[in-house]
């Protein structure tokens, strides 16, 4: 088992992202350069967090646009896991991965803080280790982070179950004081249609040790490892 | 031949837009009241291209490739005179 992280300039939860799955979690994970290509196949990748090209014209637009995307495309093509963290999400929809945008936030500053988000599908293999309506707690960190789709899009992703997390309060319960970005619905984790791709703003590798104030991010990445085991 | 091409990208309407919100409530503070507060961005593009429907042609396709995102956003392009 191996994954890969994507490198772009700008990327800065590269590294933090290698440390949870490298090191706690215990998953072989490469470190590959944008420019480079992926060289190999990979069981799941990760684009991590981030300002690639400075956010310039919107966050993630530009990496969505470069020759490795292809290839990340071709990845999810074949079946296999792809994770959007943060600005990874953002170049994940930037790519038309998950249907739908992440743009400024609608109190347009750089936010940075805790968030609880409900798990709304455990049932997918990102969030295994979960239990359907469990509160995690992991930090957000990001300005274009308010997720935004069409009233069709909503309805689609709502009917199958395409909702991964939305934002709560401790109790699990969702309003517009907690949801800090503004996002339609309290969306923050949206899935594609076959569940192997999901995109999220909250920085699970930030939340993965108990040192941090939370290991409940962690989850995601042994969701993912308990899937390719599984095969 | 040479031509220049001026590409307006905005929000479509309904799109909540903190930015201009913000915008409106500063001139509304400066004793600028609006009734409406929008903004856009432009990009001035030159191409070279057979005719200025093959230019404004090749621009559109730039919109809906990377200069716009079309859940959000609308364009036009027009050829700068």
């Amino acid at each position: 088992m191996r994954f890969a992280i994507i490198q772009f300039g700008g990327s800065n939860c590269d590294l933090d992202t290698h440390h949870a799955l490298q090191d706690v979690c215990g998953v072989d994970t490469d470190l590959v350069w944008y420019k480079e290509g992926l060289g190999r196949t990979y069981d799941a990748i990760i684009i991590p967090g981030g300002f690639s090209y400075g956010d310039y014209l919107r966050a993630g637009a530009i990496a969505a646009r470069t020759p490795i995307m292809e290839e990340v495309l071709a990845h999810v093509w074949a079946g296999r896991l792809l994770l959007g963290i943060c600005n990874g999400a953002q170049i994940g929809a930037e790519s038309r991965l998950v249907p739908g945008t992440f743009t400024i936030n609608s109190y347009p500053k750089f936010i940075c803080r805790w968030s609880c988000i409900r798990v709304e599908n455990a049932d997918t293999p990102f969030t295994s280790s979960y239990r359907e309506g469990q509160v995690i707690r992991i930090p957000i960190a990001h300005k274009e982070g308010r997720y935004i789709a069409s009233p069709f899009t909503l309805k689609e992703l709502n009917t199958y179950h395409r909702i991964a997390f939305r934002f709560c309060n401790r109790e699990g319960i969702s309003t517009p004081e907690v949801n800090f970005n503004g996002s339609m619905e309290h969306i923050t984790g949206v899935l594609n249609k076959q569940n192997t791709v999901l995109l999220m703003m909250p920085h699970p590798e930030r939340a993965s040790e108990k040192v941090f104030g939370s290991d409940d991010g962690r989850g995601i990445f042994e969701s993912m490892i308990a899937h390719v085991e599984k095969g | 031949m040479k031509v220049p091409i001026q590409i307006t990208i905005s929000l479509k309407e309904g799109i909540l837009d903190p930015e201009a919100r913000a915008i409106q409530h500063a001139l509304t503070d400066l004793g600028f009241p609006t009734e409406k507060l929008s903004n856009a961005r432009l990009f001035f593009i030159t191409v070279e291209a057979p005719t200025e429907e093959a230019a404004l042609s090749q621009a559109r396709q730039m919109c809906e490739r990377l200069l716009a995102n079309p859940v959000i956003h609308r364009y036009a392009a027009e050829v700068a005179r």
